[in-house]
């Protein structure tokens, strides 16, 4: 693992129009991190990514991807790839051209090249056989992996997943996080990653915070285990334990 | 349950006290999962707008959409440039396909309509000219509004509801399906990528279907000429080859540019400032119809000021 921060995150603001997420953020992703983002559904962690990859512009604060910068929002090739909540695979393409797309663009390689990096991708996430099906007739699950592909098709260094193994089944998603460890430890790819698995998370994650709506804030931060065995804040503990939050009022 | 406990707040808000009693135990459990045993605050009254606010409201709304159509182009504009120095970052490869399906697809409907129209023109002229006996001057009367007004509008409206919609429901749907933020994290920006190939497909193919429009035009009325008016083909062609010059035609397909153009524009506009789902593509789709359309209206009268203003 190479030392150093990859992104720093300095007194960020989030939010849609008028609507605050999160105030104030601040927080680093070291180089060769897992880095997990958590809180309650809603709480604004797929809005976060957004930020991070640049989607959308901070009103406050400031988002820095120290070294690599983000090119892609000039129309330059990207230095990372990021895979969205929904796959967002795009639907006039086959599988094998969405996962191509990155590669037509920006490497001189023959087609028959590129469509053998494709078809390895493909093999990597467990969908062997699917190149020429357009992406309405994938199940979401497999959405979910072929997108992960084209994510990992210029093979970045940094690569962003939002719930990478929702809609997977145990088996899959067991072997997802067994793809994502192995990619980190021999390569060192940085993951940025938003998940609600609590095995996954323990497995893989080197570092979380925890994202909540109500304080709009970031009220944990450090090693998920850490977290799990020390934290007595009453709205982390329930996260952890999987217990459910104590209601308010009788 | 979850009537019941609409029910009772509804009374509760008009003043009307009630209470769930004597239930059981499980029933109560029920109660309290719809939060049947808390009491709301009174909802307030909004006060319905008033007309004028209304009419005020749209045309604010009217002026600020005008202004996002001329910063698009203006952005479109900026990217065009960019594309003719670098021209390998453009999309070419959709330019074909996309003539293909704006173009080479609505040649049927093209001819269908554009006839009919001169069909329609002659046969309505004929009645009036008939009286003076000017009935070759039906050729001069289908000849002009053909090229000069009818073809190129005609042609751009069917455009428009076929390919101007389709560009905003394509882009639409992309865009709430977050594809448009997918691409942009790979860098393809969605002018170069989506919008220009569309733009110069829609460019160049639309004079072409404008120049079809003319024919079929002036044969319909040359249906008419030879079935009620007893007119000879060759006098049809001669009297149009008179009353017709080289202008009446290049000003019809230099109009046809332009309204390509506000159609790829504004179709792409919309469709990229969809928001909020398949309801939203439906909405951002009418709406780009609708202000084609009165674009398109417009830039005509726009047009026929001009040309009057210089003489053409
Ligand atoms: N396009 C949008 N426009 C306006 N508000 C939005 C938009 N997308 C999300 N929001 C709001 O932002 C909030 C956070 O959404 P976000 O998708 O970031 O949640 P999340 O933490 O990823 O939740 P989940 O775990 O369910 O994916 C939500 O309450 C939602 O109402
Ligand atoms: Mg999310």
């Amino acid at each position: 693992m190479t030392e150093g921060i990859l992104i720093r995150v300095t007194g960020l603001s989030i939010g849609w129009d008028d609507v605050v997420l999160q105030k104030n953020a601040s927080f680093d992703v070291a180089r060769g991190d897992i880095f997990a983002i958590l809180g309650g559904s809603g709480c604004g962690k797929s809005t976060l990514l957004r930020y991070l990859v640049g989607l959308e512009d901070p009103t406050e604060g400031t988002i820095e991807v120290t070294g690599i910068g983000r090119p892609h929002l000039d129309g330059g090739r990207p230095r990372f790839g990021v895979m969205f909540q929904s796959g967002a695979l795009i639907g006039s393409l086959t599988v094998g051209e969405n996962v191509g797309l990155p590669l037509q663009e920006w490497t001189d390689l023959a087609p028959e090249a590129a469509r053998a990096i494709v078809r390895a991708k493909l093999r990597l996430v467990g969908l062997p056989g699917v190149m020429e099906k357009m992406p309405s007739e994938l199940s979401g699950g497999m959405k979910k992996r072929a997108a992960i592909a084209r994510a990992m098709a210029l093979e970045p260094n940094l690569i962003f997943l939002d719930e990478p193994s929702a809609g997977l089944d145990p088996v899959s998603a067991v072997e997802l996080d067994e793809l994502i460890l192995t990619l980190n430890k021999s390569l060192g790819l940085t993951v940025v990653l938003v998940t609600h698995e609590l095995p996954s998370i323990f497995k893989i994650v080197s570092r979380c915070i925890m994202l909540d709506r109500d304080s709009q804030s970031i009220i944990a931060r450090g090693d998920p285990r850490a977290l799990r065995n020390e934290s007595t804040d009453p709205r982390v503990r329930p996260f952890f334990h999987r217990t459910p939050h104590e209601t308010k009022e009788g | 349950m979850a009537l019941l406990v609409h029910v009772r707040n509804r009374l509760e808000a008009q003043g009307i006290k009630s209470e769930f009693v004597g239930a059981s135990e499980q029933v109560q459990g029920i109660v309290h999962l719809y939060e049947g045993d808390v009491h709301l605050p009174p909802p307030k009254r909004r006060k319905p707008e008033s007309a004028l606010a209304q009419i005020g409201r749209a045309t604010v709304n009217v002026l600020i959409e005008a202004q996002l159509v001329f910063a698009f182009f203006g952005q479109m504009l900026i990217s065009a440039i960019a594309t003719v120095r670098a021209p390998r970052s453009a999309n070419w490869r959709e330019v074909l396909p996309t003539m293909e399906r704006t173009g080479a697809d609505a040649v049927p409907i093209v001819i269908l309509i554009n006839f009919l129209i001169g069909f329609v023109m002659a046969f309505q002229g004929a009645v009036q000219l008939k009286q003076f006996g000017a009935n070759i001057f039906v050729a001069d009367l289908v000849g002009l509004s053909v090229t000069r007004e009818l073809g190129p509008l005609m042609t751009a409206i069917i455009v428009c509801g076929r390919s101007g919609a389709a560009f905003a429901a394509e882009l639409g749907s992309m865009k709430v399906s977050e594809e448009i933020d997918a691409l942009r994290t790979m860098g393809f920006g969605a002018m170069p990528y989506l919008v220009l190939p569309r733009a110069l497909a829609l460019i160049l193919v639309m004079p072409l279907l404008t120049l079809l429009a003319d024919l079929v035009g002036l044969l319909g009325g040359l249906v008419v000429g030879l079935t009620t008016l007893d007119l000879s083909v060759a006098g049809y062609i001669t009297e149009t080859r008179k009353a017709l010059t080289v202008w009446d035609v290049y000003s019809g397909v230099i109009k046809s540019g332009v309204f390509a153009l506000a159609i790829a524009l504004i179709a792409c506009q919309q469709g990229l400032a969809t928001t909020g789902g398949a309801e939203g593509v439906g909405r951002r789709t009418t709406a780009s119809v609708v202000t084609i359309l009165f674009s398109l209206i417009l830039l005509d009268a726009g047009f026929t000021i001009l040309f009057h203003a210089f003489n053409l």
